[in-house]
């Protein structure tokens, strides 16, 4: 994951709540192994109508979406994250988030930014004035900025999903360095695991 | 001090490392992983040189997008036969135990870990699957999680952290005889909130959870996601012990008694503190049916389809609004009225055996109406062979409905069990979201029973209307 500090860019207003990872990204998309290619998939059952704000040509571009309350619940599908980063977007502002949706987030660098109802109705307000105008989110000082517009916030993240963010870091990596702790774990713990239980073709074993 | 809950044992007894200002490294005593949410994490763990640390504490089902259609047909579109290989060759790479289509434990994931007896009481289990809060019903913390930390624990059966809230949800009394799991746990949502769960294990306690079998509990478990937490546990009992006896992962003889001991343990201590708690009177509730299009839109099956004005907050007035609109519904019609061209049987939700004999009771000598479409879609090849041993096959087949083959079927979607656009489906799954199960498909989440009556009726229907 790369390290993400300054994220300045234009904003588009979903002005949707509940948008749920099904709508994000439907399962049909879901049946492909790669990591790639999800963009074309982001949205895709609103991406028809051509009044849908993704097809509005003010709002092209865009790479910050400011989204309505709950955004991101449901299914556990990172899936989502991609085709949204793969369509352009580097970070996400609404009232709250899904909890898989932000934890999947904060693994690939997507930054999701949780404002108050009002500051998001204040945002929409701003881009949709002037869709040419510049959002900063500064992950190291936790704030989003309207510059040409005097507006700012402070906004509160989970400390460690900051810490990644600003590191760029390798989550494994960092676990694996605990490696004698979880060896020790594993020496200590009595719950069963699935030796004995199933041969090589997957049958259960009678015992 | 106040004793701990049932959340803070399971956590307790996992901790790995708790370095200061960092997240606490949990142990991951079972990964279930599944075609979807894994090509992608097994490709990272090769890109990286590593292995799969614990091969023996993983294990894989073909669920999602597996065909329902008879084992003979081919699989035709060659995506999803793409990532049904991918996922068997993956498992061979790293020496993980799966269960591909047609195999004799195949099924869903979250059916197939308490009936082969590997969910077990005291564990930590995640899934690449938000529904993995199933598993909690039999007092394991399980929870759903994304493709990253589905290859973290690959690579080192641990997770990361941050310790959730506690919420006890009690229902208290009886429900009356026409109440399913389904319903009580529809009416929790309801109650809840689509967000109302977050940052929350929810505990399910009160005589009326008690009372569930383990296939209830399950059920309720299932769709804790649905209020937004990420898992949901009931206390081990003596319900819970019976199930588990002689399933072919649980200890056999006198090694079951003594982890049967240590799985008592398992409850929250009497004095234990909770951040929040709700309760909810059983004698209440009734049959629900959902409306609209997040689970939490529910409405009694004898009641109507709310109007925008019932609500006050201008934000949940339009989301009522689009809800409607999606749906083709207007306000006030009532829902028995409401009539479907599809109903699904099936899902992690309500596809176990208790549930298929509760849908077989309502059916039995009746017939499909006329123009709806009714599938059956077992949870499991145990399941589907279970119920075929009791002739619940032929009971759905002689009434119109299809019998298929295990999986996740019409519940999301990824198969070619799908709604066409404009359908209207009553479906025992968990969610209602917009093309959830097909492209411009409309979905109405109901209980197994009613879901049969429906079938009969051709409208939203109660058992009771089916023998009269």
């Amino acid at each position: 994951m790369k390290p993400v500090h300054v994220l300045e860019g234009r904003g588009v207003p979903l002005e949707r709540s509940d948008v749920d990872t099904d709508q994000i990204i439907p399962s049909d998309w879901l049946k492909r192994v790669e990591r790639t290619g999800f963009g074309r998939g982001l949205f895709s059952e609103w991406r028809d109508d051509t009044n849908f704000v993704l097809n509005q040509a003010q709002f092209a571009g865009a790479t910050i979406l400011l989204a309505g309350p709950r955004f991101g619940t449901g299914s556990s599908r990172e899936h989502a994250v991609w085709a949204l980063m793969d369509y352009g977007f580097d970070a996400i502002i609404a009232p709250s988030f899904g909890d898989i949706f932000r934890n999947n987030s904060s693994k690939q660098g997507l930054v999701t930014v949780q404002l108050s109802v009002k500051d998001v109705e204040d945002l929409n307000e701003l881009v949709k004035d002037d869709p040419a105008r510049l959002l900063v989110i500064d992950v190291e000082r936790l704030s989003v900025e309207v510059p040409d517009a005097g507006w700012h916030r402070a906004f509160v993240l989970d400390p460690m999903i900051r810490e990644r963010l600003l590191g760029g870091w390798d989550d494994i990596g960092i676990s694996l360095r605990r490696e004698d702790a979880i060896t020790r774990y594993e020496t200590m713990s009595v719950t069963p695991n699935l030796v004995g239980v199933f041969d090589d073709a997957g049958h259960a074993r009678s015992r | 001090m106040a004793g701990k809950t049932l959340y803070e044992k399971l956590w307790d007894s996992h901790v790995v490392a708790a370095p200061e200002g960092e997240p606490t490294l949990l142990y991951i005593d079972l990964h279930l992983v599944h075609e979807v949410t894994s090509p992608q994490a097994f490709d990272g763990l090769r890109l990286n040189d590593r292995r799969v640390r614990r091969p023996d504490r993983t294990l894989a089902t073909a669920d999602h997008n597996v065909p329902t259609d008879p084992l003979s047909t081919p699989i035709s579109d060659p995506v999803s036969k793409r990532q049904l290989e991918a996922l068997d060759e993956n498992c061979k790479e790293f020496g993980i135990t799966v269960f591909p289509r047609g195999h004799e434990n195949q099924g869903i994931v979250h059916v197939i870990g308490p009936e082969l007896g590997v969910t077990q009481p005291g564990m930590t289990i995640v899934c690449g699957d938000s529904h993995t809060s199933t598993h909690g019903a039999l007092g394991s913390l399980a929870f759903g999680i994304g493709t990253s930390e589905v290859e973290h624990v690959l690579a080192t059966q641990t997770l990361p952290q941050q310790k959730s809230k506690t919420m006890s949800v009690s229902i208290e009394g009886s429900p009356p005889a026409n109440v399913s799991a389904k319903d009580i746990v529809l009416a929790i949502v309801g109650r809840l909130g689509t967000g109302g769960g977050a940052g929350y294990v929810i505990e399910y306690r009160g005589e009326a959870i008690r009372s569930l079998s383990m296939e209830g509990r399950m059920t309720v478990c299932n769709m804790s996601i649905e209020a937004g937490a990420r898992a949901g546990l009931v206390a081990v009992d003596e319900t819970t012990i019976d199930y588990l006896r002689g399933r072919p992962g649980v200890p056999q003889g006198d090694e079951f008694d003594v982890a049967a001991e240590r799985w008592r343990t398992y409850v929250s201590d009497d004095d234990a503190h909770f951040d929040q708690e709700i309760t909810l009177d059983a004698a209440e509730l009734v049959p629900f049916v959902t409306w609209g299009t997040n689970p939490a839109q529910v409405v009694a099956l004898d009641g109507v389809v709310p109007s925008p004005d019932d609500v006050h907050d201008s934000d949940e007035k339009s989301t009522v609004q689009r809800a409607l609109e999606y749906m083709d519904l207007a306000p006030g019609t009532p829902l028995r009225s409401i009539p479907v061209d599809v109903v699904f049987i099936g899902s992690c939700t309500n596809s176990r055996i208790e549930d298929l004999r509760a849908a077989a009771s309502v059916v039995r000598g009746s017939q499909v109406h006329h123009g709806v479409r009714a599938l059956v879609v077992p949870g499991s090849r145990r399941v589907k062979t279970q119920a075929e041993a009791e002739g619940l096959d032929q009971v759905f087949l002689d009434a119109g409905f299809e019998w298929r083959e295990p999986g996740c079927s019409m519940c999301l979607g990824m198969n070619s069990d799908i709604l066409t656009p404009g359908q209207r489906c009553a479906s025992t799954s968990n969610r209602n979201f917009e093309g959830r199960q097909g492209r411009g498909g409309r979905t109405h989440l109901v209980s197994p029973v009613v879901a049969a009556a429906t079938a009969i009726m051709g409208r939203f229907a109660s058992p009771s209307e089916v023998s009269a």
